[in-house]
């Protein structure tokens, strides 16, 4: 599914990286918790992170693992600085107004799968 | 072995504005000399955890980042206080971090055991004079 699709069917407010909404997304991890996505080093290109962090960590934690896309849940509204730091790693940054469950619910159904380490691997 | 390159960055106590700045700058390093992206993830996720461990719990401290022709070493050193028990760190959950840095999305006690699971050797030591952390990445 390609990032254009997932700002419209969670009804996202983008806001950095629109020049990447062709990209395509296979994979999704949702955690508030930073280190407990930093536990999943096999992230490919290609992948998003769903989170109700709203602080340049979060985009710090996905600049480490190469994730394309950050959505923030519940209508959050980054601020200057994350907007700045998600630019400079050429990331998408975008919001829902979905809480996680639910923008979780919906990609989910749509067909983008989780990401997991091999320990943690779920069927 | 034949050192190949070596950077020491310096990190400061609770500098959370630049927390991760080291570990970019390390990343943006390693891509330029042209590692692998699953090299590149494992030292970013050591380098990071590690340098939000001195920020969060410690006086201070550094990154000496050594590049060798068959393996990567980080070495995380802070000034102190140290770690009560190593053992009790090491386990996945365990943490001591305030509520405040949870907020910051960390001390979730996933730090220790993250920096582990990415390296091929790992050792630390830690006593009141600080935390000795030494993580081998090998390259074949």
């Amino acid at each position: 599914m390609k990032i254009r699709d997932i700002k419209d069917i969670l009804k996202a407010k983008i806001y950095t990286g629109e020049e990447c909404y062709d990209k395509q997304i296979q994979g999704v991890f949702a955690s508030d918790l930073m280190s407990d996505v930093l536990t999943t080093e096999f992230f490919e290109d290609k992948s998003i992170l769903v989170s109700g962090l709203n602080n340049p960590q979060v985009i710090r934690t996905a600049e480490m693992l190469d994730i394309d896309a950050v959505l923030l849940v519940r209508g959050k509204v980054p601020t200057e600085e994350t907007i700045a730091m998600a630019k400079d790693n050429e990331m998408v940054l975008m919001s829902t107004n979905y809480n996680m469950y639910n923008a979780c619910g919906i990609l989910y159904s749509k067909g983008i799968k989780g990401l997991s380490n091999e320990k943690n691997k779920v069927l | 072995m034949k050192k190949i390159k070596c950077y020491n960055y310096k990190i400061d106590k609770n500098d959370f504005v630049n927390a991760g700045k080291v570990s970019s700058e390390i990343k943006k390093n390693l891509k330029k000399i042209g590692f692998t992206n699953r090299i590149i993830r494992r030292i970013a996720v050591i380098s990071y955890e590690g340098e939000m461990n001195i920020i969060i719990h410690s006086e201070g401290g550094e990154i000496d980042f050594e590049i060798y022709e068959d393996k990567i070493i980080l070495k995380i050193n802070d000034k102190g206080p140290g770690i009560d028990d190593v053992n009790l760190a090491m386990t996945e959950g365990y943490s001591t971090a305030p509520s405040e840095i949870r907020e910051l999305g960390f001390g979730a006690g996933m730090g220790l055991p993250n920096i582990n699971n990415c390296s091929d050797n790992f050792n630390i030591t830690s006593s009141k004079n600080g935390t000795k952390i030494e993580s081998t990445i090998c390259l074949e």
